[in-house]
């Protein structure tokens, strides 16, 4: 229940922006294990095609490795597997979006994987509403809201929680350490 | 001028010139008197206040008024610099660090440092004989007594004829006396280095008494000097005032045209300079009955005093050019010291993340010159790189620093630890020329510090017992730099009682550190006391650290891809050695190939690459071959890492060599050697165990960097319970 209040407060603050900026109520929706997912533009720096990625040994599955992003190392992680499904399967289609995220102060690029990236649509604040508290199949605090577009709910993620890099780096460092222990 | 960037300079100059203060202070305390050393402390406090007017701080200005005031008196020999004052003066230094670092935050004092302040201020007052004046009264009182002091001046100028002096004209700045300095402590001080044979004030700038402002210096000064010091000397003693006053120096038997010069400088004055110049005694009035008519007369052919007294047979040509090789000199050791330049470290850093960049491109264009099968390309390219890494080295060493201050600093530590334990300890350095990379110097500051703490209050004994012991009273603690494979050593060694093997194996045992049965090395059981939760722990091991443990120590010398180890000898004292990598952002690295990944480990810690042989596959479960005759344990990465996928037919072994262990990295091929830009792991690898960064190979793929020193350890360990089993 905390949650989902936590989450009703930070609507306004997405409701207000919209009259700011236009970009503000533009998403990327995408597919992911046949589901439609939004992000908001705002935090996308591109969209590359999914290539030449390094494995990182020990690392929990949701961290797919990293790429070489014009001199720059970037984590790429599976967004499926962060959902906590099965890992997603690589196709021609399958794109790696990089997304800058804040991370105490500082901006920090990750790269997501994700099974098709669709298009980008403006939803307007007033047609989204508060996740819901059940049924979602993720984790609640993953979840923005819900964008109604042409009749079909589309799930808009929480960027900062599911990217949240404290969490994931602590379950990774969970991963080595079970190892070490084994 | 931006304000701040300025404040900023004298905030981290000021910073240096406490320092230097410190380290003279210490000399002196130490016994190393000379002159030199008060005439840098004086100057150290000098500058600083004559800064912090320049910048309106006013409560710098003030406390350092009071030292500085101190200071003069003990250069004038009025006062000794004995035990006391240095102890005093120490504290004056600290304390104007503290009032520094308030500046640097952009903060007003402290109660607690203003506080400090008027203590300090009490005890010097003590020296200047209790006449503390509160500040405006004392520039009041100063101004009124330059004035009578140089009317007396000017009625005994003039006095009798001199030759071979030097001439000196000052005209000092308007806010010379606003930002603190005092025109009479110059000249003062200026006849502290010869004699002054003559003054002339000149008063003619001075306004009149209704329209003066007391605070306004409105002086100038033509003084002839007798005196052997150098130009640079005299220069030096003008220096606070260089930049808004106007000071001319001329050397004994300058050139006429540079009095000429002088001259038609201060066309106001014009008539009047000459004859203060012949009243000064500097020029004869046969002489300056030449210069004029050289003036008027020859127009633009100016000959030199020098050329003209040779056409006259007075000098021999030799002399003059010895005279005038000594000036260029003397303005080449000014060139010297300009050619330091402050440059902002994210600028250097930003340099090495390009020369970075240019490796990887360096490494791909090779890499398509090789696939292409083009020699002439592979030729230019190679040609190319050599001088990349030649780019890459100067841009390193850009980033190195001598580790001398930081060790200078530890002076102090061990001073004031020795004190406050009761011991006579004294701090040997060697080595203080080694260079490191900045970082690494950064960080290194706070586990040395430990390490001598610990050294100074566990490992050497008091004086009653040492002499027991047919040792020297003064225990002896000794830091040592030097290179070393690759890496830089540093020894923090002291001459005490050494590590007590038993208590700490005892201890550890107790602990379960260690099981009792096993088999252990000396050099493990001293490595024990980096153990987590064993120093914070009661006195049982007589190194119990204060405050941080010695954990602590081992992790922060580990962020830095360094690592620790101590040897100790029973009765004869400890040595503490810390390695660490040079650099922290381009090394030379040594690629292999495990599945499909590609791993790079530090080539100086390669020693050679064996293949596996057929026979240590069959063996199964025994993870140790035959390397002629010496047992090798060995990590196979495909198994550490959980690489699936088939094993190659054949097995390659890198031996690599770290901190006195041996150990082999089975891995699926060898590709070669690398340039390696590290990239570090980021916040979501932080804790990935054995790697140490990525980096961008010339295909554009990432590979990643085994942490060597991590992976040993697992090894050894596991060495270890082998050997024991």
């Amino acid at each position: 229940m905390n949650e989902i209040a936590q989450i009703n407060k930070t609507l306004p603050a997405v409701a207000s922006g919209v009259t700011e900026d236009e970009q503000q109520r533009q998403y990327l929706t995408f597919m992911l294990g046949g589901e439609v997912f939004a992000i908001g533009i705002l935090s996308i720096k591109e969209i590359i095609e999914y290539a030449n990625l390094t494995e990182v040994p020990r690392m929990p599955e949701f961290i797919r490795g990293v790429i070489n992003l014009r001199g720059a190392v970037v984590p790429v992680i599976d967004l499926g597997a962060r959902f906590g499904k099965p890992m997603s399967a690589v196709s021609r289609r399958t794109c790696i979006v990089i997304i800058e995220v804040e991370h105490e102060g500082e901006q920090q690029v990750v790269g997501v994987m994700v099974d098709a990236v669709n298009e980008v649509l403006d939803i307007e604040a007033g047609e989204i509403e508060p996740p819901p508290s059940f049924g979602a199949r993720i984790r609640a605090d993953f979840i923005r809201g819900m964008g109604k577009v042409e009749g079909k709910f589309v799930i808009i993620l929480n960027v900062d929680h599911v990217l949240s890099l404290d969490e994931m780096s602590t379950l990774a460092g969970m991963g080595t350490g079970t190892t070490i222990a084994a | 001028m931006n304000l701040d960037d300025a404040l900023q300079t004298f905030v981290i100059e000021g910073r240096e010139l406490l320092q230097n203060m410190e380290e003279s202070l210490l000399g002196i305390e130490r016994g190393e008197t000379d002159d030199d050393a008060i005439n840098a402390i004086f100057r150290a406090a000098h500058t600083i206040k004559g800064s912090a007017g320049l910048f309106g701080l006013d409560f710098v200005v003030e406390f350092t008024h009071i030292a500085e005031s101190v200071l003069d008196k003990v250069r004038a020999k009025e006062l000794a610099m004995d035990g006391d004052m240095v102890a005093l003066m120490l504290s004056v230094c600290d304390h104007l660090g503290c009032l520094i670092e308030h500046v640097a935050k952009a903060e007003g004092m402290s109660e607690a440092t203003s506080q400090m302040s008027r203590e300090l201020g009490e005890r010097l007052s003590v020296y200047l004989g209790g006449k503390r004046e509160d500040k405006a009264k004392e520039t009041k009182s100063k101004t009124s007594m330059t004035v009578d002091h140089d009317a007396r001046l000017e009625v005994e100028g003039g006095g009798e004829v001199e030759t071979d002096n030097w001439h000196i004209s000052l005209r000092f700045g308007r806010d010379v006396m606003r930002n603190g300095m005092d025109p009479l402590a110059f000249i003062r001080y200026l006849a502290t280095l010869g004699r002054i044979v003559n003054i002339v004030t000149l008063t003619d700038a001075v306004p009149p008494l209704s329209a003066i402002d007391p605070e306004s210096c409105h002086l100038g000064f033509e003084i002839a000097f007798e005196s052997d010091v150098d130009k640079a000397t005299i220069e030096g003693v003008f220096e606070f005032v260089r930049e808004d006053s106007l000071i001319r120096i001329l050397p004994p038997r300058s050139k006429i045209f540079e009095y000429l010069e002088l001259i038609n400088d201060l066309k106001d004055e014009n008539l009047r300079l000459g004859d203060i110049l012949v009243s000064c005694g500097t020029l004869t009035e046969t002489e300056l009955a030449n210069a004029l008519r050289i003036q008027t007369g020859s127009g633009n052919a100016l000959h030199p005093i020098g050329e003209v007294l040779v056409e006259q047979g007075m000098v021999e040509a030799p002399v003059v050019e010895a005279a005038l090789e000594k000036q260029k000199q003397i303005k080449e050791n000014k060139g010297s010291e300009i050619n330091l330049i402050r440059v902002d470290s994210e600028k250097l850093d930003q340099l090495i993340n390009l020369v970075g960049e240019l490796i990887i491109s360096g490494a791909s264009i090779s890499l398509i010159a090789q696939r292409a099968g083009m020699p002439d390309l592979g030729e230019a390219a190679a040609t190319m790189s050599r001088m990349v890494e030649e780019v890459r080295d100067a841009a390193l060493s850009l980033r190195m620093v001598q580790i001398g201050a930081t060790f200078n600093r530890f002076q102090r530590v061990v001073r004031d630890v020795s004190r406050e334990l009761g011991k006579d300890i004294r701090l040997e350095i060697s080595g203080a020329e080694t260079e490191l990379d900045k970082t690494v110097v950064e960080k290194i500051g706070d586990p040395l510090t430990h390490l001598i703490r610990n050294s100074m209050d566990h490992g050497i004994e008091f004086a009653d017992v040492r002499v027991a012991r047919g040792k020297p009273a003064h225990g002896t603690l000794k830091l040592d730099a030097y290179h070393d494979s690759g890496s830089i050593v540093i020894e923090v060694s002291d001459d005490g009682g050494g590590l007590n093997k038993e208590k700490i194996l005892a201890k550890a045992i107790k602990r379960g550190l260690v099981k009792p049965d096993q088999p252990i090395t000396d050099k493990e059981i001293y490595n024990l006391i980096f153990e987590v939760g064993f120093s914070t722990v009661d006195e049982v091991s007589n190194l119990s650290g204060r405050g941080v443990g010695m954990d602590v120590v081992r992790r922060n010398i580990q962020v830095l891809r360094g690592t620790v180890e101590i040897e100790s000898e029973p009765g004869k004292g400890v040595t503490m050695r810390i390695r660490l990598p040079l650099t922290l952002a381009i090394i030379d690295g040594f690629l292999v190939g495990v599945g499909g990944s590609a791993y790079v480990v530090p080539l100086d810690m390669v020693i050679e690459c064996i293949e596996l042989p057929p026979r240590s596959k069959e063996q199964g479960d025994n993870n140790y071959l035959n390397l002629r005759g010496e047992v090798l344990p060995y990590l196979r990465l495909r198994e550490l890492f959980e690489i699936e996928g088939q094993v190659g037919r054949r097995e390659n072994v890198v031996v690599v060599q770290y901190g006195g262990h041996k150990a082999g990295l089975v891995v699926d091929s060898l590709t070669g050697e690398f340039q390696t830009v590290i990239k570090p792991l980021g916040k979501v690898f932080g804790g990935a165990c054995g790697l140490g960064g990525f980096t961008i190979m010339g295909s554009g793929e990432v590979a990643l960097i085994l942490d060597v020193p991590r992976l040993m350890q697992q090894v050894t360990s596991r060495e270890v319970s082998v050997a024991g089993q």
